[in-house]
C-alpha cells in the first residue's frame, strides 16, 4: 500500500442537530409529563414497573445520546457504565446497609469517574476505531464482575440479591408505585440539566466538536477536555440509571449486563433519533415492548420478526421519532395557518 | 328448617370426608389461574440469544400439554401453556415473571430456565407465594425448602453430579492427577466446588489445574494445550456441548489420551459424541438420569417409544438428537403428575404441597431404576445418577444406581 | 519452553480462524467503509447452507462451488434489497440495519437447522500436520486457503480496475463519481464479494468449531480485533492481525498469573487498543488526514 497521506474530507459520523431541535416544545413536554403521571394511578403493578424499566432504560440512551448525539463520540459500551452503577448500588444497599437513595449520586460520581478516565485513552480514537475500544469494554465487564478477587462483594457468576424499597413516611404507596414515581423524579431532574447541559457553554463546545473537531479546535474549544468530559458525563447518568435498575430488577449478575444490553441501548438512541434527548424514551420503549411483541408474533422466529420490525422502523423514519415528531409539528402548523 | 339441618349436617360430613381422605374427593378449590375448565401454567425459557439452544425446552413443554389436553386435559381441566422468552437475562427474567404472575394471573410458574434468572424471580415469588415449580437448572441452592418453600428444583444438583465423580476417582483411581476444564459462570463452579467437596482433603493433593474458559471463546484448544502440559492423567470435562464436544476431539487430535469425565449436561450422543466423533469419545465416562433420544440401546424401551410417538405426532421434524427434547417431555410429565395428584384442589399451597409429596414417580423418559422422591424437606425431586462408559457408538451403563443429595449452604 | 512453542503453535491455528474471518471484514469495510456486524451470521448461514448440500448428496467441493457462488449473489441482493435503500440515511441507522440483518439470519438459521451442534467436514483430514500434533492438515490447510485469498485480494485491489474503482467508490464517493465509477454498484459487489470470502471463512472454521447457529459470534468479535488491529483498509494487515491476536491470546492465558486465564480476551482487546492510540490506523493501515 502507498505510503502516501490520504486526504479526505470526511463527513461527520453524526449529522448536525441544532441544538433547539433538540427537545420538546413546553406544551408538548407538559402533556408527556401529565401522562407519565397519572397513567400508573390506573394500571396494574406489572404495567408499572415496566414503565419504570422504561424510565430507567430511558435515562441510559438519554446517556449515550449525550455522548454520540452531542459530542459525536460512538459507544458500545454503555453496557459496562450500567453495570458499574448497579454494583455500586447493589453492594452499598446490601454490604453497607446504605440507603437506596443515597447510593444513587455515589453510582453516579464513580461512573463519572470511570468514565472520565476511559475518556482518555479513547481520546485518540473514533468512529470504528472508538466502537472497538467500547466494545472491548462491555465484553470485558461481565468477566471482570466474575473475577474471583472482586467475588465477595459482587457475589461472582451468583450476582447479588437486592431488597426493594417500601414507600418512605408510611405513604399508602405500593413498592412499584413508589420507585416509579422516584424514578420519574429523578429522570426528570437529569433530562431538564442535560437539557440545559447542551444548550450551556460546554453543550455548544460538544456539538462543536462533534461537528468538526479540527474546526472546534481552531476556535480554541479545549477538545480533549470536552470529548473526556462527555464521556464521563455520559457514563455518571448510565450508572445512576444502572442503580435504580439494580433496585428495579432486585437483582445483579454479570448475565444481565452483556454486549446485548449495550447494543439495546444503541438501538434505542437510533430508533429514538440521534441527537434528539426526547427521542430517548420512545427508543427505551422500542427495546423494551417491540421483543415481547416480536415474541407473541411468532416464538420460533422472535429474532426475525424482531429484525424485521426494526428494518421497517428505519426504511420508514431513518431519523428515528425525531422524524416522526418534526413531521408532526409541520402539520400543525399547517393546520394552523389554515 | 328440617331441610335447612339436613344439609348442614351432609355438608358437614363431606367436609369431614374430604378432610380425613384429603384427596382428589375434596371440595373444588381454586386459586388465580385455576378454574373448572383451566389450569393457566407459566414459563419462561430463552427462545431468543445466545442460549436460545434450550428454546426446545419450552417447545417440548408447550407440545406435551397439548398432547395432555387433546387427551382431555388433567382431571377434566385444560392445561394453558403460556411461555415467554427471557432471552437468559434477569431483568427480562423478572419482566416476564410479573406479566405471567400479574397480567396472564397463572397458577403456578413451572420448568423456568437458568440459575441467573431464576435467582431473579425467587424472592418475588416465594413472597407472593407462588410456587416455582421444577426449575430447569442444576445449582444446589433450589434444595432449600425451610427458605424458600414455594421453589423447588427437578434434575440432580451439579455438586451431587460432581460429588459421584469425585466418591468414584477416590475408589478407582485413588493416585489420580485430575486437571478440570470448567465454564467459567455458576454452572461450571458448581461442578468445581461438588468435585473439591466430594475429594474432601484429598482435593488439593489430586487436583493439579483448574482451567476456565468463557463461553464467548471460539475455541477452547489454547485450554488444552496448556492442560496437557501439566500432563495429568484424568480430565474432568464441565463444558457445555460445544465446547465438551471440541475438548474430546482436541485431545484425540494431540494424541493424548487422559481419563476423561464428562458432564451429564454435554452426554448426547447425536449433538456431542458424534460431532466429537465416536472413535474419539471411547472410554469416556459420565452419569446419567435420564435416556439418551439419539442411542438405540433404548429403541424397544416403552418410556421411549411414547416419547418418540409423541415427537412425531406433536413436533414432527423436531430433531430427536436434543437432549433438551427428552428433559422437557420429564419435566413436563412430572408438572402433569402434580396436578393429577392435586385433584379439585387447585390452590398453590396445595400444588406446592404435592409436589413435595411425590413418591417413586417414574417420567417415561428417566434410566430405570432412577425415581422421582419429595418430601417437606426433600426439594431435590431427582437425585439418583448412574455412571456410564462410551464404547461404539452408545453409552454403557455400569455399577449401581447412586443417590447424592446435596443440601444448599 | 516447550509449552511457549506448543502455545504460539496452538495460536497460530486459531489465528488462522480470526484472519480467515478478519479479511472478509476488511472486504467489506473497503467496500461501505463501514463494519458489518451481521458478517459473521452471513458466513454461518452460507456454512449451513453448504452443509445442506451435502447432506442432498453433493460431493464437498461442488457444495464448496455452490456456496461460494450463492453467497456472491445473496450478498448482492441484500445489499440492493436492504442497504441502497438506506444510502441516505445516516451511518448509525445502517448499523442498526446490520444488527437487524444479524436478529433475522441467526434465529432463521436456528428454525430451520436447529442450536443443536454439527460436525462439518474438512477436505484436508484432521491428521498431525508434518508430524507436529499441534497443528492438523486442517489447520495447514486453512492456513493456506487464508494466505492464498489474501493474494487474490491483493491482486485484486491492486491491479484491477474493478479493485481501484471499489477503493475509490468507498473512500472518495464524489469523485469517484465524477471519473464516472458506478458507485451504487460497487458497494453491491463489495457486499458479494465479503459475503464469498465470509462463506469460505465459514466452511473452514466449521470442521474446528462445530456448525450451529451461534457458531461465529465469538469468531467476529477476534475477526473485527484482528482487522482494527491490521489497519481495516490492508488485507495483509488483517492476516496478520489475526495470526497476531491468536498467539498473543493464548500467551496472555498462559503467562499472565492470576488473572491471564479468566480475562485473555479483555487483556488482548486492551493491548489492541493500546496500539490503536499508539498507532490509530493500524499496524498496517494508511494514516488519514482530514480536511477542515
Amino acid at each position: 500500500m502507498s505510503a502516501a497521506e490520504e486526504v479526505v474530507t470526511e463527513a461527520p459520523a453524526v449529522e448536525a442537530v441544532p441544538k433547539r431541535a433538540m427537545t420538546l416544545g413546553y406544551g408538548t413536554s407538559l402533556v408527556v409529563l401529565a401522562a407519565l403521571i397519572l397513567t400508573p394511578l390506573f394500571v396494574k403493578n406489572f404495567i408499572i414497573f415496566q414503565m419504570t424499566m422504561v424510565l430507567i432504560y430511558g435515562l441510559a440512551v438519554l446517556a449515550l445520546n449525550i455522548l454520540t448525539g452531542g459530542s459525536g463520540q460512538f459507544s458500545l459500551g454503555q453496557s459496562a457504565f450500567y453495570a458499574v452503577g448497579a454494583y455500586t448500588s447493589a453492594i452499598l444497599m446490601e454490604h453497607a446497609n446504605i440507603n437506596y437513595a443515597l447510593t444513587l449520586p455515589v453510582a453516579g460520581i464513580i461512573c463519572f469517574a470511570f468514565g472520565f478516565l476511559f475518556g482518555q485513552p479513547a481520546l485518540r480514537l473514533s468512529g470504528v476505531y472508538l466502537a472497538l475500544a467500547t466494545f472491548a469494554l462491555a465484553t470485558a465487564m461481565p468477566q471482570l464482575l466474575k473475577l474471583g478477587y472482586f467475588e465477595h462483594w459482587t457475589g461472582g457468576v451468583q450476582g447479588l440479591v437486592v431488597t426493594k424499597p417500601d414507600a418512605p413516611f408510611g405513604l399508602p404507596l405500593s413498592q412499584d408505585m413508589w420507585l416509579y414515581y422516584f424514578t420519574l423524579a429523578i429522570t426528570i431532574g437529569i433530562y431538564i440539566a442535560s437539557v440545559n447541559l447542551l444548550r450551556s457553554r460546554s453543550g455548544r463546545a460538544f456539538m462543536a466538536i462533534r461537528d468538526n473537531e479540527i474546526a472546534a479546535s481552531a476556535m480554541g474549544i479545549d477538545v480533549s477536555l470536552y470529548k473526556t468530559l462527555a464521556f464521563g458525563v455520559s457514563a455518571g447518568i448510565t450508572g445512576v440509571a444502572g442503580g435504580l435498575g439494580a433496585i428495579a430488577v432486585q437483582f445483579v449478575a454479570p448475565d444481565g449486563y452483556t454486549i446485548t444490553l449495550a447494543i439495546s441501548l444503541f438501538l434505542g438512541m437510533v430508533v429514538g433519533g440521534v441527537g434528539w434527548l426526547p427521542g430517548s424514551i420512545v427508543g427505551s420503549a422500542f427495546i423494551i415492548f417491540v421483543p415481547n411483541m416480536a415474541e407473541s408474533i411468532s416464538k420460533g422466529l422472535s429474532g426475525a420478526v424482531f429484525g424485521v420490525l426494526l428494518f421497517l422502523v428505519i426504511f420508514l423514519v431513518p431519523h428515528g421519532a425525531r422524524q416522526v415528531a418534526l413531521v408532526a409539528q409541520q402539520l400543525a402548523a399547517k393546520l394552523k395557518k389554515n | 328448617m328440617p331441610f335447612k339441618l339436613r344439609t348442614a349436617v351432609l355438608s358437614a360430613a363431606v367436609i369431614a370426608f374430604a378432610a380425613s381422605s384429603g384427596s382428589a374427593f375434596a371440595q373444588k378449590k381454586y386459586d388465580t389461574g385455576a378454574s373448572d375448565t383451566e389450569i393457566k401454567i407459566g414459563n419462561i425459557i430463552p427462545y431468543s440469544g445466545p442460549a436460545s439452544a434450550y428454546g426446545s425446552i419450552g417447545k417440548t413443554e408447550a407440545a406435551y400439554f397439548r398432547m395432555i389436553n387433546d387427551r382431555g386435559g388433567i382431571n377434566g381441566r385444560k392445561v394453558n401453556f403460556i411461555s415467554y422468552d427471557d432471552a437468559y437475562s434477569p431483568p427480562k427474567a423478572v419482566e416476564q415473571v410479573r406479566k405471567l404472575v400479574e397480567s396472564d394471573e397463572v397458577l403456578v410458574v413451572f420448568n423456568p430456565l437458568g440459575t441467573p434468572s431464576n435467582t431473579a424471580i425467587q424472592k418475588y415469588l416465594n413472597s407472593k407465594k407462588i410456587p416455582q415449580l421444577f426449575v430447569a437448572t442444576g445449582a444446589t441452592k433450589w434444595n432449600d425448602a425451610k427458605n424458600f418453600p414455594w421453589t423447588i428444583g427437578w434434575q440432580p444438583s451439579y455438586q451431587s453430579e460432581a460429588h459421584i465423580y469425585a466418591k468414584w476417582l477416590m475408589k478407582e483411581k485413588p493416585d489420580a492427577k485430575i486437571a478440570i476444564l470448567y465454564q467459567n459462570d455458576d454452572f461450571g463452579k458448581d461442578y468445581l466446588k461438588g468435585t473439591k467437596d466430594g475429594l474432601g482433603a484429598k482435593a488439593s493433593s489430586m487436583i493439579m489445574l483448574e482451567e476456565s474458559y468463557e463461553i464467548s471463546e471460539p475455541t477452547i484448544d489454547s485450554h488444552i494445550v496448556k492442560i496437557k502440559a501439566a500432563n495429568p492423567d484424568v480430565l474432568l470435562i464441565y463444558a457445555t456441548p460445544k465446547f465438551a464436544a471440541q475438548t474430546i476431539k482436541k485431545t484425540a487430535e494431540l494424541g493424548w489420551k487422559p481419563l476423561q469425565i464428562v458432564t451429564n449436561v454435554s452426554i448426547s450422543v447425536g449433538s456431542v459424541m458424534q460431532p466429537a466423533g465416536f472413535e474419539n469419545a471411547q472410554g469416556v465416562l459420565s452419569a446419567a438420569y435420564a435416556k439418551d433420544g439419539s442411542d438405540p440401546q433404548w429403541n424397544n424401551d416403552p418410556g421411549m417409544k411414547k416419547w418418540n410417538e409423541f415427537l412425531d405426532k406433536y413436533m414432527p421434524g423436531a430433531d430427536k438428537t436434543e437432549s433438551a427434547l427428552v428433559y422437557g417431555y420429564g419435566a413436563a410429565q412430572t408438572l402433569a403428575k402434580v396436578i393429577e395428584m392435586c385433584g379439585n384442589d387447585l390452590t398453590r399451597a396445595n400444588v406446592m404441597k404435592q409436589a413435595a409429596s411425590l413418591k417413586n414417580f417414574t417420567p417415561d423418559t428417566l434410566l430405570p431404576g432412577v425415581k422421582i422422591n419429595t418430601s417437606a424437606t426433600d426439594f431435590a425431586p431427582i437425585s439418583q445418577l448412574q455412571m456410564m462408559r462410551f464404547k461404539g457408538q452408545k453409552w454403557e451403563l455400569f455399577g449401581e444406581i447412586i443417590s447424592g443429595d446435596v443440601l444448599a449452604d | 519452553m516447550e509449552l511457549f512453542a506448543n502455545q504460539v503453535l496452538a495460536g497460530i491455528a486459531t489465528g488462522a480462524i480470526y484472519a480467515c474471518m478478519a479479511l472478509a471484514v476488511v472486504m467489506i469495510y473497503q467496500a461501505i467503509d463501514h463494519l458489518n456486524f451481521a458478517q459473521g451470521e452471513m458466513a454461518m448461514f452460507s456454512t449451513f447452507i453448504s452443509w445442506q448440500l451435502m447432506q442432498w448428496g453433493v460431493p464437498y467441493w461442488g457444495s464448496f462451488v455452490l456456496t461460494v457462488g450463492f453467497s456472491f449473489v445473496a450478498g448482492i441482493a441484500i445489499e440492493r434489497l436492504l442497504f441502497k435503500p438506506l444510502a441516505k440515511a445516516p451511518i448509525l441507522t445502517n448499523v442498526a440495519g446490520f444488527i437487524a440483518l444479524y436478529a433475522i439470519i441467526n434465529s432463521v438459521a436456528g428454525l430451520i437447522w436447529d442450536f443443536t451442534i454439527k460436525q462439518y467436514p474438512t477436505p484436508f483430514g484432521s491428521s498431525p500436520f508434518l508430524g507436529s500434533q499441534l497443528i492438523s492438515t486442517h489447520q495447514a490447510g486453512m492456513i493456506g486457503v487464508t494466505i492464498l485469498l489474501l493474494i487474490l485480494l491483493f491482486i485484486f485491489f491492486r491491479f484491477t480496475r474493478m479493485g481501484l474503482a471499489m477503493r475509490a467508490a468507498a473512500s472518495l464517493p464524489e469523485s469517484a463519481r465524477l471519473v464516472g465509477i458506478n458507485t451504487s454498484w460497487m458497494i453491491a459487489l463489495g457486499w458479494g464479494m465479503a459475503a464469498a470470502i465470509g462463506s469460505i471463512a465459514g466452511m473452514l472454521i466449521a470442521p474446528v468449531v462445530f456448525l450451529e447457529p451461534n457458531m461465529m459470534l465469538g469468531v467476529l468479535i477476534y475477526g473485527f480485533a484482528a482487522a482494527v488491529l491490521g489497519g481495516l483498509t490492508s488485507p495483509l494487515g488483517a492476516v496478520v492481525g489475526g495470526f497476531l491476536v491468536g498467539v498473543f491470546e493464548n500467551l496472555v492465558g498462559t503467562y499472565i498469573p492470576g488473572v491471564g486465564n479468566e480475562l485473555k480476551l479483555p487483556i488482548a482487546l486492551a493491548l489492541i487498543v493500546t496500539v490503536l492510540v499508539v498507532k490509530p490506523a493500524g499496524l498496517f493501515g494508511r494514516p488519514i488526514v482530514k480536511r477542515v
